[in-house]
């Protein structure tokens, strides 16, 4: 979309960038190890979030993938709705981080993985009832067994990893 | 106390979904941080098992504020589940209920059907296809999509970012394939 942020980049951030990394930090200032603390604050209230919405249910999941209910959808598109009103307002007012950073996002860049994974991951979704968050919620929520679960993930994406060079993209 | 029956009860959509959408202002204010969650696992692979694959070679103690953020979502979990449980039944609807039930599922109690998601299925049929072949496909599938519903589905939709819909669309085709075709045979297999 607009091309403001892509030059804001960190240079060492390039090699991320071509791999397609979420979630990336684009912090330039070196954080200490006790700022960490303020994500893990925020995790926990997220991790509340998706308890309490249950949309760490494998039966909301079921509900959300048979039409039977508007409550996962409900919470998907307020949810957009919510970050897009927000980034277009930090876009538009040039608005900074708490420590005077100009805030960027990368733009994500198309490749066919985004169709092939994301069959694979939708199929994993609907038999473990869980994307990536709510796995580590439904195991904070005392169901033991989804750590094997969260170890089969590692293993997935480490996987991938491995096979990355071979796989269509 | 009324504030806390009021949180103990489920959350509506229309709590929940903006709450979980002010996670990405909040995160690029406090440090310049794309929401994402997937990415968690990749820092864990770079972190732990590297096995010098070149994908898993960067400085992810960069990333690490990643990993702060799913331990912060696990003791969400267990704050939510053992201080501010709802004290009732989950209430889904009649019509999944009923399609469960032919399926094979009996137990609705809870969050997850213990049917399906209890320790004691671990090393059973359950358990590889639930836990270890499910498991699987969302690191594998979550990585080779370069996200997951919060990287792609919500911030990248967030940026209007058109390679973030294409995933969600591809998500969203995945789950409901799986859900229609996969999952009656794969739970008639574990009956």
């Amino acid at each position: 979309m607009s091309d403001s942020n892509t030059d804001l980049l960190p240079k060492d951030n390039f090699a991320i960038k071509d791999d397609g990394f979420d979630g990336t930090n684009q912090q330039e200032r070196p954080e200490s190890f006790a700022s960490n603390i303020k994500y893990l604050i925020v995790g926990i209230l997220f991790g509340i979030v998706f308890v309490k919405a249950e949309i760490v249910s494998w039966f909301r999941i079921q509900e959300m993938f048979r039409l039977d209910s508007f409550h996962m959808y409900g919470v998907i598109g307020s949810a957009v709705v919510v970050g897009l009103i927000s980034v277009q307002i930090i876009k538009r007012f040039k608005i900074d981080t708490l420590q005077g950073e100009h805030i960027s996002v990368p733009d994500k860049t198309f490749d066919k993985g985004q169709i092939y994974g994301g069959i694979l991951f939708g199929i994993g979704w609907a038999i473990t009832g869980a994307c990536p968050g709510p796995l580590f919620a439904q195991i904070g929520s005392g169901f033991l067994a989804i750590i094997v679960t969260l170890l089969s993930a590692i293993a997935g994406t480490w996987t991938y990893g491995l096979l990355r060079p071979k796989l269509p993209h | 106390m009324e504030i806390l029956e009021f949180i103990r009860k489920p959350w509506p959509w229309y709590v929940a979904g903006p709450l979980i959408g002010l996670t990405v202002p909040i995160l690029l204010l406090l440090g310049n941080k794309s929401f994402a969650i997937s990415s968690s696992l990749r820092h864990i692979c770079a972190a732990v098992i590297p096995a010098n694959i070149s994908f898993f070679k960067y400085d992810w103690r960069k990333e690490a504020w990643n990993l702060f953020f799913v331990a912060g979502i696990t003791l969400g979990g267990f704050v939510a589940t053992f201080w501010l449980a709802n004290p009732d039944t989950i209430v889904i609807s009649k019509a999944t209920q009923t399609s469960l039930v032919t399926l094979g599922i009996t137990d609705f109690a809870g969050l997850m059907p213990s049917d399906i998601f209890s320790v004691a299925n671990i090393f059973t049929l359950k358990g590889l296809i639930f836990f270890v072949l499910g498991g699987f496909l969302v690191g594998f599938g979550t990585r080779y999509a370069g996200g997951c519903t919060s990287g792609h589905a919500i911030m990248g939709l967030s940026n209007l970012q058109w390679p973030s819909l294409v995933a969600t669309i591809s998500f969203m085709a995945g789950g409901f394939a799986c859900t229609h075709l996969l999952l009656p045979f794969l739970l008639q297999l574990v009956k």
